[in-house]
């Protein structure tokens, strides 16, 4: 178990240190002068130019860029933003918390949904719920996350009142504000994961029933109850709990329109702005971070596996 | 025990009625609040509230007394500014004549500097006294006193800019009406009312809000269901739902910009296009265009179309100067007097916005009858930039900003080898008359000249097309009143209140 735990955090520092070079070489192939960018209807100053060029190093050979960027990110400098003179890091660990608490609500949305409808769909296939939840799981998957979330703020703002538009409001501040300004764009967020953990959840529950010990345990006389329960859905979640786990990665990264839409002030949110705005350092910043949060989710899901199965303690 | 009862509920009452807050949505986040280092025109919106300059404008574009009082001229080189009495920054040191005159030499010193070209004439600063400062050009400008009116105008505390250095964009600290309290990137700007401003009794606000929505349909529905109660340039398509609604009024204040259509002449790859060779195939071109049409089309009819980078508000915008009507087959009649053969293959960079888009396609049907066939290029803004500074075009939709001063909308991008001349374009004798206004002080001979140049370079050389002044289009809640537009279209809050 710990020699497994070893190797597997040795095979991560490898891929940072690739990942990293992709995402500053990739950035380069971005096409806009930062300079120019940042100096905007100012551009008419080739003094002005020559001298953000000096302050960003943007004169300097690229090896030379890449490594003073890593060298400063191996201390824990990630840099400033170029547009408002933040640091890269205080931004990230502002913006991050508001991901998450979206992801994480369209996630608990996402399987509330998504599995006890895949459970239904699985144990009622071929009949009028299974089409149904089918029926609605392809729209789920298929609506566009703008125009679903337009639509909403039209009806649950608008019209009727309920919910603020956009923005965001911390937890820590207030936390029935906060829930009311972040349900609209989890719900969007989540509709199309909870479709594909639907979909999943019957593949899966499908299989499982029809395998022998299910059998056997109707044989036995075990009442169906159980046998959906315990027996099938046990194993039938492997798959799922796998998925699940990249979904929520996923999530992190889908919330980049959701954000945009609603005007959450999260890391897809930063990450856009700082794409069109050319702010490679907080580009960086955040790519390496978020490269990271996956790499800790494939982590814990390879974990979430032992949990699951006993079989693979013992690998 | 009553008459305390009474008096708590009255002071409640005051409490509520004083609790001004507004909110007000912009399109985009600003950059960093540092007027040296800051470059957005929303930043600008933002100032308005934080840094008072030394001049304002008006509705009518005239230059008025903010910091300053007054100025005058002891020779065509030398200008004497004096100060307003009794102004303090938000930290609560003085601000005088050594502050000015600290301010504009960060302007012109700092590393990095956008305000270093706009006010490069200065040559020397001095303090006469506590309250006066007289400063020396290199030459003769008409122009200087409008730079004076925008960021490079902005006085900073001189404690604060030496504590702060480079990040002082951070926690600004000016002579404006509301002092900072916090920003949380792409989600908030907070100002609180200055108490001791030197107009308090003007500012009826206790705290402003600025928070960036970028989309348009999203920052309309925040004003239809009274999450901010204003909104800043808001889209053409918006004003319909808008006016349906009771508790939104809208306002459409005319830019000082323009929208136009920059035809590179002789820069890098893009500079021997088809346009390129002969005014009349540009002309013919030009006539081709109906920018009504398009305005009508895209627009609603909202905008102003145009043939000049000066709009009707502006002193100097040059009168029997419109643009011309359609006329196809005068444009055919010039084509062949230039002894081009159609069609004559032009490629056209459009900035990637829905309503760009749709104006480039509706040109492209209309200059396919005169014998062009104008290729669209949509591009993000940050590659468009980029390629036009590399000529790596032949054509480009695009747009200014505008400044108050006419120079400030000509000479960068009409004078041979101006930092924003992308299209290479050169006459001497535009060059001469660009020159000449700006050091011309009558302002009846200014006009005369701008009035000349537009003559050249636009009715002959078609340097350029320009196609409409657009409209900053306001939104804001009936609540609010005392809104006063002005064409920069910045929100300058004085004056205004919640009902």
């Amino acid at each position: 178990m710990l020699r497994w735990l070893a190797r597997r955090f040795a095979q991560i520092i490898p891929t940072l240190i690739v990942l990293s070079v992709m995402i500053f070489g990739l950035q380069q192939l971005m096409p806009g002068d930062p300079a120019m960018i940042l100096a905007g209807e100012e551009r008419g100053d080739p003094v002005v130019l020559a001298q953000i060029r000096a302050e960003l190093r943007l004169d300097r050979s690229l090896p030379e860029q890449y490594l003073h960027w890593i060298g400063n990110v191996l201390v824990g400098d990630f840099g400033f933003s170029w547009r408002i003179r933040e640091p890269v890091a205080n931004l990230i660990l502002q913006k991050l918390p508001v991901t998450f608490q979206l992801s994480a609500m369209a996630f608990i949305i996402a399987v509330l949904i998504g599995v006890p409808a895949g459970i239904l769909s699985a144990t009622r296939r071929d009949r009028p719920a299974d089409w149904i939840a089918n029926g609605i799981a392809l729209f789920g998957i298929s609506m566009p996350n703008f125009w679903l979330g337009i639509m909403m703020i039209l009806l649950f703002s608008v019209e009727l009142g309920w919910l603020p538009p956009s923005g965001y409001v911390p937890l820590t501040e207030d936390f029935w504000q906060s829930i009311a300004t972040t349900i609209m764009p989890a719900f969007v967020l989540g509709t199309g994961v909870a479709s594909v953990l639907m979909r999943h959840t019957r593949a899966a529950m499908l299989g499982a029933l029809a395998q022998d010990y299910v059998r056997t345990a109707r044989a036995k006389g075990v009442v169906e109850r159980v046998v959906v329960w315990k027996h099938a859905l046990r194993n039938a979640l492997i798959p799922v709990v796998t998925l699940g786990t990249i979904e929520f990665g996923r999530l992190l990264a889908g919330a980049v329109l959701t954000e945009q839409i609603f005007t959450i002030p999260g890391f897809g949110k930063l990450i856009v702005d700082a794409v069109f705005n050319r702010d490679y350092p907080v580009v960086q910043g955040v790519v390496l971070a978020t490269a990271l949060i996956f790499v800790t989710l494939s982590l814990i899901a390879d974990l979430l596996y032992m949990a699951v199965n006993p079989r693979m303690r013992q690998a | 025990m009553i008459r305390a009862f009474w008096l708590i509920l009255a002071l409640l009452a005051a409490g509520t009625a004083s609790a001004q807050n507004l909110r007000i949505g912009l399109r985009e986040d600003p950059d960093i609040l540092d007027p040296t280092l800051s470059r957005t025109y929303v930043g600008r919106i933002v100032y308005m509230s934080l840094c008072d300059k030394l001049f304002d404008i008006n509705e009518r574009l005239e230059v008025v007394p903010q910091l300053a009082t007054g100025f005058t001229w002891e020779d065509p080189r030398t200008l004497r500014i004096a100060l307003r009495d009794g102004v303090t920054f938000h930290d609560g040191e003085r601000m005088d004549a050594a502050a000015v005159v600290y301010s504009l030499n960060r302007h012109m010193t700092m590393q990095g500097s956008f305000r270093r070209s706009e006010i490069s004439e200065i040559e020397a600063l001095e303090v006469v006294d506590p309250l006066t400062v007289r400063i020396r050009l290199k030459n003769p400008s008409a122009a200087f006193i409008a730079q004076l009116t925008d960021r490079a105008g902005m006085i900073v505390s001189p404690r604060a800019a030496e504590a702060l250095g480079r990040n002082f964009g951070t926690r600004p600290v000016c002579a404006g009406p509301f002092r900072f309290v916090e920003r949380v990137a792409q989600e908030r700007i907070v100002v609180e009312r200055f108490e001791q401003y030197w107009d308090r009794a003007n500012i009826h606000f206790q705290r402003v809000t600025y928070l960036p929505i970028p989309d348009n349909n999203v920052r309309l529905a925040n004003l239809q269901s009274n999450a901010i109660e204003f909104g800043e340039r808001m889209e053409p398509d918006d004003v319909r739902t808008a006016q349906r609604s009771r508790n939104l009024r809208v306002v459409p204040v005319e830019e000082i910009g323009y929208q136009g259509i920059t035809i590179n002449l002789g820069r890098g790859p893009g500079g021997s296009n088809g346009l390129a060779r002969d005014a009349r195939i540009r002309r013919a071109f030009e006539l081709a265009i109906d920018r009504a049409a398009v305005n009508q089309v895209v627009y609603e009819g909202m905008y102003t179309p145009t043939r000049q980078p000066l709009p009707p508000a502006n002193p100097f915008h040059a009168r029997d100067f419109a643009p011309p009507g359609r006329d196809v087959a005068a444009a055919r009649a010039l084509l062949r007097e230039a002894g081009v053969t159609a069609p004559i293959t032009v490629e056209m960079i459009v900035p990637n916005n829905p309503d760009l888009r749709q104006v480039g396609e509706v040109i492209q049907a209309m200059v396919r009858e005169a014998g062009f066939e104008l290729r669209l290029r949509a591009m993000e803004y940050a590659s468009a930039l980029q390629a036009a500074s590399r000529g790596e075009y032949e054509t480009f939709l695009t747009g200014w900003s505008g400044r108050t001063d006419p120079d400030g909308n000509m000479f960068t991008f009409m004078r041979t080898g101006a930092g924003q001349n992308d299209g290479n374009y050169s006459n001497p004798e535009v060059d001469r008359r660009l020159d000449a206004a700006r050091t011309e002080m009558d302002v009846e001979r200014r006009i005369q000249l701008y009035a000349e140049i537009m003559r050249i370079a636009v009715a002959e050389d078609v340097s350029r097309v320009y196609l409409w002044h657009r409209k900053n289009i306001m939104i804001h809640s009936t609540r609010l009143t005392g809104y006063s537009p002005v064409p920069d279209g910045l929100v300058r809050l004085r004056g205004m209140r919640l009902q």
